[in-house]
């Protein structure tokens, strides 16, 4: 069995800022990746950034990764990435089992784990929502960024948060029709500097509606929207047809942590990070000493602060292993102002709510 | 009405333009931010120190309109291409405007196309003057247009026409 010092899983922006951070404190790192390439969200990416410099603003998601993986090249003799990797157990002695290729299947014994395996999309519930033609935002978003495949012609969205409507925006971008952006709350959840990207390219977007039911035999021809009250029941009477092939389902992210679980570490469902969180500690260490968590499998938020946290996690962790920059404290503190001014605002008010209810 | 359709009424377009004065004398940065977000490029990009944000990366960017110059370097910076340049100083008539535009393909000069307002529907023409997409603009290409002085609080983007 192979046994290193500091395991990662997933290479997003808070695997990849992790690995980084720690190599530089001296540890070896060995990430595990079950994509074909690294990065996480950030390939499907082709807007610019929120954000401040620190964390790469006015850039592309796309090339934030090209950023990381080239600063990851610098540690190259410490830093390992094994791609199309999936860690499927987490055990006790901290082993990792990992499934390579979907035929192999392997050990790992790391001293030291950050589990950054990011999030999964919600569903949504409504009659026929199994018809082809209705994805979820992220595998709209993987069609048509990372393998240029259009996935339709019309496009309803559901979900006006800035996934649904940066991938509405996206969606313009190549030449595909979006008839309208609907969503059930009475406030679009978005950035409104992106809604309003929206709005001026005659797109509608329409707050208290939601999806009623998906009309079609063999594949989505067209979706039934509804107004709803502020309950969030269909108001009669409301009901319109859009002729669409496909439907966006952008209604939100859930921490995906079950590895976290399963070695046993302390979970706890805070709604304000949308799901099942681990509690850590303010360095981003979970109950059980040595394993860390970064990024949306912490609580969803925002690649920034998936980059602030990775950074602090990677840091810490190889402190426990003993390697600690003579800068430790200043740049922890650093990580921790930047995590702390992006929370800061009105939009930070539900993270911060969640991050205190997560503490260890 | 903003936080429900993401459009802004015309109070709230008029609060972001400086004194037509202002615009008659020459190009300035219109900018479109109205929500509290954790975001600064505008006020990094700026050569002249016109945009502040502050120490809270939250805060709305403020802009100076006697120190911003209308250089335009903020307008493809900006993450939610908010930001947009009118002038005035060109004609009595007209205004010209210069607002990040990220579909292909891209207008060409002396072009006319259809000029959109804030809820994408058609209110004038506009012709295109010129398109800038030089390589520090990184993909977000800035087109110029000239627009009938009437439409200076509705003109925010534009369409080509089908061919
Ligand atoms: C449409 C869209 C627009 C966005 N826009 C912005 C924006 O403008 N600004 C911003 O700051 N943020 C934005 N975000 C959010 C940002 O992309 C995420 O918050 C960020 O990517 C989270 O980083 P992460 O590293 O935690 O997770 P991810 O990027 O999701 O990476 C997790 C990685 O872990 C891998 N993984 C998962 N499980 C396993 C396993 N068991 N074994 C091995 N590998 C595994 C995955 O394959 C993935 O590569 C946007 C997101 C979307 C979807
Ligand atoms: S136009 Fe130029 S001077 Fe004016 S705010 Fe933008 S960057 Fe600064
Ligand atoms: S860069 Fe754009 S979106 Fe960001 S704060 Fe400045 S004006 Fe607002």
């Amino acid at each position: 069995m192979r046994e290193v010092e500091l395991l990662i899983i997933g290479s997003g922006p808070a695997g990849l800022c992790a690995a980084i951070s720690a190599a530089s404190s001296g540890a070896k790192v060995l990430i595990l990746e079950r994509s074909f390439r690294p990065g996480g969200q950030l390939v499907k990416q082709t807007h610019m950034f929120f954000g401040s410099e620190s964390q790469y603003a006015s850039h592309r998601g796309v090339d934030i990764a090209g950023i990381l993986l080239k600063k990851l090249e610098e540690y190259g003799d410490r830093i390992e990435l094994m791609l199309n990797c999936t860690a499927v157990g987490f055990y006790e002695d901290n082993v990792v089992t990992v499934l390579k290729d979907e035929t192999k299947y392997f050990k790992i014994k790391a001293k030291s784990i950050i589990c950054a395996t990011g999030a999964y999309e919600k569903s949504l519930a409504f009659p026929n929502n199994d018809l082809p033609g209705i994805y979820g935002a992220g595998a709209v978003q993987t069609l048509m960024n990372v393998y240029g495949v259009r996935p339709g012609d019309r496009v309803l969205m559901v979900g006006a948060g800035n996934i649904g409507v940066i991938v509405s925006y996206q969606l313009l971008q190549a030449g595909i029709e979006v008839v309208a952006v609907l969503d059930a709350a009475p406030r679009i959840g978005a950035y409104l500097v992106h809604a309003s990207k929206l709005a001026r390219m005659g797109v509608p977007i329409l707050s208290s509606h939601s999806v009623k039911e998906a009309i079609g035999t063999d594949c989505l021809e067209a979706a039934v929207v509804c107004e709803v009250d502020e309950k969030f029941r269909p108001i009669p009477g409301t009901e319109t047809r859009y002729d669409v092939d496909v439907m966006c389902i952008s209604v939100g992210l859930s921490p995906l942590n079950e590895l976290l679980a399963m070695r046993g570490v302390e979970m706890k469902y805070v709604g304000q990070l949308s799901g099942q969180v681990p509690l850590r500690t303010e360095n981003c260490e979970t109950s059980i000493p040595g394993i860390f968590v970064a990024g949306d499998a912490s609580g969803i938020e925002e690649a920034s602060s998936a980059m602030a946290e990775g950074y602090l996690a990677g840091l810490c962790a190889a402190a426990k292993l003993g390697y600690v920059p003579a800068d430790f404290e200043e740049r922890r503190q650093e990580y921790r102002k930047q995590l702390e001014g992006l929370r800061s605002g009105p939009v930070g008010d539900r993270i911060r709510a969640g991050m205190k209810l997560s503490q260890l | 009405m903003f936080e429900k359709t993401g459009i802004a009424t015309r109070e709230m377009v008029m609060s972001k333009f400086p004194p037509v004065e202002r615009i008659n004398k020459g190009p300035v940065a219109v900018v479109e931010c109205y929500q509290k977000i954790p975001c600064n490029p505008c006020q990094t990009a700026c050569p002249v120190g016109a945009i502040c944000i502050g120490d809270d990366i939250n805060n709305i960017p403020r802009r100076d309109e006697e120190k911003c110059g209308g250089c335009g370097v903020c307008v493809a910076k900006c993450p939610g291409l908010a930001i947009m340049i009118v002038d005035g100083s060109k004609s009595a008539d007209t205004v010209q405007f210069r607002i990040p535009y990220e579909f292909l393909p891209l207008p060409e000069a002396g072009e006319t196309v259809v000029g959109l307002d804030r809820a994408g529907q058609p209110v004038c023409k506009a012709r295109v003057l010129k398109v800038m997409n030089p390589p520090s603009f990184d993909r977000t290409p800035v087109v110029t247009l000239e627009v009938d002085r009437k439409y200076l609080y509705e003109f925010r983007n534009f369409r080509r026409e089908a061919e």
